[in-house]
Parts: C-alpha cells; structure tokens; sequence
C-alpha cells in the first residue's frame, strides 16, 4: 500500500519531463520536438490564466451542459442485492461522451496558438465526433483518422463526422483499427506541424499530451467527488472506470488519489479472455513496459518488441498500450486493473437498459459490467461509483448485428 | 577512431561525400539482405543504414511501412537483423552499418543486452528515431561504452539550442531531416537544406548525413555539394517492392540505382 506521503506525490506527477515514475516520457521523432515543447509552455501558461479557466468553464456549463448528473442506480442495486451503484453520467454531455471535456480544452489552446487546423484519430468515433464538433464551432479545418474496421463497425459516427464538415482519412495500414490511426495522425502532424494542432483523443501519447488530457478531464472527478458527499455524505468506496487509453478513468480517478480508503478500479477489455490472447488489457495481463505512440507504458508487444493486435468488441477500448499514468498508479499499487470479457460487456449493455432506461456506450459497458459483479460482494451501505463514459446509440448497430438483425 | 569516423575522414581525404543507402533488414524475405548489402558496398555505398522492421513505423511514409510489413511477414526480429550484420562482417570489416529504427524492439531486448550484442557482432552505429535525447541518458551510455555510436535527427523544426545540445549527445554523424514530413514524402529544397547545414555546423565538427526526399542522381549530386553524406532509402525500398517477386534481381536492380547516385557525386 502507498503511503500519505507516495500519494501526495503521484497527485503532483508528471514531472517536468512527463514522466511518471518509469512511465510517460516524450519518444517522438525530432521534427514534434519543437512543436510539443510549444504546445507544454503555452499550455502551462493558459491552465492558470482566468480567463482561459473561465471561457474553459464556461463552455463546459453552455456547451457541454455540465455538471452531468450522478444518477443512484436504485433498481440496478436492489436487484444486485450489495453496494450501491451510483452512475456519473458523461453519456448525457453534449455529444454522448466524456470526449468533448477534452476537445473543448484543446480547441480552446488551439484557438489561442491561432492554428487554423485541427486532427485527431478516433477509435468508436466519440473523439472524431467531439474534434468534428468543436472545429465546427470555431470554424476550423478539422482531419480525422480512423481505422477501417472502425469505420465499418460505427459508420452512424463517421457520418456524424462529415456532418460537422470534418474530413475522415480511412486508415489501411497495421490492425486497421485505433493504433494505426494514432500512427497516421502522428505522420500528419508531422507533415502539416506549422498549421495543425493534434488534438489527442486519451490520456497518452508524448508529454505534455497525457498530462493535459487529465487535467482537462479532471472535471470528472472534481463533480463526482462533490455530488456523493452531498448525495450519500461520504466518500465511495470505490470508483470503477473503463480503461482504452485511460482519459475517463484518470479524469475520474485523479481527484481522488489522496483518498486513500477510496478504490480505483479501471476496467480494460478482455475481448475473448486474456488467456486467449485476443484482448486489449495490457494492465491485466501484466505486459512489460514498452514504448509506443510518444510514451513508455505498459504495451502489448511480442518477444521480439513488435506491437501485438488487439481484439475488443468496443473499439474504443481496443488499444494495445495505455495511458502512462496507469502504469504508474498499477505499479504503485493505488489503482487496480482488471478485465471484463466481450459477452460480458455485452450482457451489462442489455441488463443496464433493460433495469434503468439507460443504454451505455460498450466502452462503458465494461465498467457497469465489473460493478454488477463486484456490487453482490460488498455490503448494502457500500458505495460504487461507475463512469458512464458515454451513450450506446453508436453501438446499436453492432449489438443488432450480434443479434441477426440488418436495418 | 570508430569505423564511421575513419570512413568519414578517409573521404574527406579524397575530397568525396558519403553515400549511405537505407533497407529494411529482411525486406522481402531475410535471404536478400545479405546479398543486397555486399552489392550497395561494390556499387559504391560507404555506410549502410539498415532498418529494423516494426510494427508501427510513425515516422515513415506507405513505402517504407510496407517493407516493414513484408519483413515481419518472414519474421525478421532484432536478433535476426543483429545475425546479418554479423554475417556481413564476416566478409567486410571496412564498411560502417547503422542499425536504424524504433525504440520498442530494442527496449524490449534490453539495452544492455542489445549493445552487447552489437558490439559482438560488429555494429558501429544505432538511430532510433523515437528517442530524442532527453530520453536517451542510459541508452547512451552503455552504447558508448560497448564503442557503438549514436545518430541523432536533427530537424528543419530544430532551433538552434537544440541543435547545439544533439550534437553534443551524438558521434559518428547526425542526420539532417531535410523536409518536414516522414519518409518518402515531397522533393527537397536544396538552398533551405544549405542554409539549415550552415548552421548546424557551428555547432559541431561532426560530419552531417542529409536523407528524406532524395529520389535521383540530381538530388543525390546537390545534396553532396552541401552535405558531408547522402543518405537514400525510399527510391532504394521501391525498387525492392517492384522486384518482390524476382527477388534474385534485387541487389543488382538496387545497386544500380546507387551505382548512378555515386557516380552523379563523384562528377
Ligand atoms: C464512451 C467511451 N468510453 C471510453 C472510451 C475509451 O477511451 P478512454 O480510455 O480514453 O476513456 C471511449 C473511446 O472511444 C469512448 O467512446
């Protein structure tokens, strides 16, 4: 167990270098250099200029529509029978996820570096979707890289992207899924760096990006830490959140870190079970550390240091690294990393539509799925408070799909 | 005196640029690098650059990534790349090879026991693309002291502290990115390129390889009247995609092209 004093230090990480302990770093190629060290001073400097904090917050009020509410499952836990499971609604914010607290931040340094274009890659297309939205609001050019198997698995956001007026490059190289398009927004930053701000979907690729993710996604766990007192009058005794690249679950996390007697669980998925080897868990199945995407983290790679494929019925979740704050706090022994299978997210998809009207993104579905299984063990004054990243309306088409159904 | 460094001075010597052709290790097949590296060495080559495949090649362009991608196709891990040079050395103790690639198949071997194995097996030099070097403390060290040097990027985005601190970091020589973009993209603006090497020399006497965006004997002779080495990969890597399948026509269709480049810069 960390001690007081191990806590009051992670709270303080990165360090000046975006390490956190062994984890993070910046490993890019030299051309980012300059334009990362840019992006770290203006960034430190607008995080603590009010009027910044102030257009940051208010964006997240009008626009985003924050707070989001923390909703007590009542029926969900009553049936479970054990703790109670209170959910931290992200999937009612303005694009139906927690992406956007993150997109209107980087728009934002965006804006104020005057960068007239903006790319990310996107994975479900929740980040696509939230980058389309704010670059349409500020009227600016806006690429997105997505992989071709995502593309065919959440066609409803890619069309939602071209929409928003927002250009979406389909990524044929490696797994063609989430990894591939972080490779090829990475190779387009590095072509169009005068004019283009990247604007990362998670809490991981190169220094300051981890740090600033958190920091924007903060929001999370800052509400959430407020509205149980006020609701329940304590603490939970443990927060559980999905784990892709980490940015929900470190946002809900990070305000808790000195909370000693409150548990951090993040949920990676399991795809078909870790044993088989078709997962996306590098946490849970121990992975050793490795670089990737800018940062050193635990990474899914062979023997011989090449990246392995992943498999995850979410593809937001089906990444083979993991934000390097993870590591950290995994190796630390503050949070817990475990993983929750593909039938199983699934399973809590209908089983949390059916018992509260609610219908979870299937990232999401992995963290409603671990505390439907963790809830029967603990006792009935025992609080769980899940993340609910996002809104399943993008999954419905999979789900159907499972289900025989073709529209 | 590194074999890189006495390569260096021995042209200077002569009053010639270094040619520094670039291959995927084990691109299409493992059994064409071998007879590819002694070939690029007659035609003319002075160093070889020879890449380590990987999964996630972020820096390079669709060509080099697809070599990547047939590399791994047969296999071809670090420890197989390390064996060529091995191989190569067996009957060529002058020309420099420089292992160049990602950080995460040598992170996962070791650094420590990575530079073993290069100095055993006779490498001179590493660049690993990804690690600047704010990262590269350790990795640094032990590659010093197992007598491999280590190639630092410099980019048309590096100001000039920066400059000033890489090449303190670097031997052998630094490698000049000339255009901002990953491998195998648009042409070279060869004024730019001189403008930049004029500064870069303040900094150090090291000598300075220039690649990305070289594709022609023209390109090849501008760039080695500014440049101490030119260094060629993309144009080279194609020539391996067309002739995948006649791949006993591979070292001599490569080292025809190279051939053409040392003699445009020897003119
Ligand atoms: C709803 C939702 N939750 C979670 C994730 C995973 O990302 P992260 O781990 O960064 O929160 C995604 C990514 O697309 C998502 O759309």
């Amino acid at each position: 167990m960390p001690t007081k004093e191990d806590l009051a230090i992670a709270k303080q990480m990165p360090d000046a270098g975006g390490h956190f302990g062994q984890f993070g770093g910046r490993y890019v190629s030299e051309t980012l250099m300059a334009a990362l060290q840019q992006l770290e001073q203006t960034y430190e400097k607008l995080w603590r200029d009010p009027q910044f904090q102030a257009e940051f917050d208010h964006d997240l009020a009008h626009y985003v529509g924050r707070p989001s509410p923390l909703y007590h499952a009542e029926r969900l836990s009553r049936e479970l029978g054990g703790a109670q499971i209170y959910l931290k609604r992200e999937d009612l914010n303005h694009t139906g996820a927690h992406k956007v607290n993150n997109t209107i931040g980087q728009a934002l340094l965006a804006k104020f570096t005057g960068k007239p274009r903006v790319s990310a890659e996107t994975g479900a297309g929740q980040h696509g979707v939230a980058t389309a939205t704010v670059a349409a609001r500020l009227g600016l050019e806006c690429t997105v890289y997505m992989g071709e198997e995502d593309i065919r698995r959440q066609a409803l956001n890619v069309y939602r992207m071209k929409l928003l007026g927002a250009e979406v490059v389909s990524v044929t190289s490696g797994t063609r899924t989430l990894k591939d398009a972080m490779n090829e927004a990475m190779r387009d930053w590095v072509t169009n760096v005068d004019n283009t701000f990247y604007i990362i979907g998670t809490a991981a690729g190169p220094h300051p990006y981890p740090k600033l993710v958190r920091d924007f996604q903060s929001i999370i766990g800052r509400e959430a830490r407020q509205q149980c007192l006020a609701q329940t009058g304590k603490l939970p005794d443990a927060l559980v959140a999905c784990v892709g690249g980490g940015s929900n679950a470190i946002g809900l996390f990070h305000p808790f870190i000195e909370d000693a007697d409150v548990r951090m669980i993040g949920v990676e998925a399991g795809g078909y079970g870790i044993e088989t080897g078709q997962h996306a868990a590098p946490l849970s199945s121990h992975c050793r550390p490795g670089v990737l995407h800018g940062n050193r983290t635990c990474l899914m790679s062979d023997e011989g240091g090449q990246v392995i494929g992943t498999h995850s019925v979410s593809a937001g979740l089906d990444y083979p690294g993991v934000g390097p704050e993870h590591s950290y706090l995994q190796e630390i022994g503050r949070a817990e990393y475990t993983a929750i299978n593909d039938d199983e997210a699934l399973h809590a998809f209908r089983h949390l539509t059916l018992t509260e009207g609610i219908m979870p993104a299937l990232e999401s579905s992995h963290a409603v799925a671990e505390a439907m299984k963790m809830a029967p063990t603990m006792g009935k004054d025992q609080i769980i408070l899940v993340n609910l990243s996002g809104r399943g309306d993008k999954d419905i088409h999979t789900v159907a799909e499972i289900d025989g159904i073709n529209f | 005196m590194s074999r890189i460094t006495e390569c260096f001075n021995n042209l200077k010597s002569q009053g010639r640029k270094a040619l520094i052709p670039y291959v995927t290790a084990g691109d299409p097949e493992p059994k064409v690098t071998l007879p590819l590296m002694h070939a690029l060495v007659e035609s003319g080559a002075d160093i070889i650059e020879l890449g380590i495949p990987f999964s996630d090649p972020m820096a390079d362009g669709p060509v080099i990534q697809l070599a990547c991608e047939r590399a791994l196709l047969h296999g071809t891990r670090l420890v197989d790349v390390l064996d060529m040079v091995a191989e190569f050395r067996k009957t060529n103790q002058t020309t420099p090879v420089v292992l160049m690639g990602y950080l995460n198949p040598i992170e996962v071997m070791g650094y420590s026991a990575f530079a073993d194995k290069a100095k055993a097996v006779g490498l001179d030099g590493v660049l690993t693309v990804d690690l600047p070097p704010e990262e590269a403390g350790e990795f640094n060290q032990l590659m010093k002291a197992s007598d491999i040097d280590v190639i630092y990027l410099l980019a048309p985005t590096t100001e000039e502290a920066r400059i000033k601190q890489i090449c303190a970091a670097g031997s052998g020589y630094v490698y000049y990115v000339s255009v901002k973009g990953v491998t195998g993209s648009a042409s070279l603006n060869v004024a730019e390129v001189a403008d930049k090497l004029e500064i870069i020399r303040r900094h150090t006497d090291m000598p300075v390889g220039v690649g990305f965006g070289i594709r022609d004997d023209a390109s090849a002779r501008a760039i080695s009247e500014v440049a101490d080495g030119v260094i060629v990969g993309s144009v080279l890597v194609n020539k391996i995609a067309e002739l995948a399948g006649n791949q006993e026509q591979i070292p001599g269709a490569v080292a025809a092209i190279t051939a053409s480049m040392r003699q445009a810069m020897d003119k």
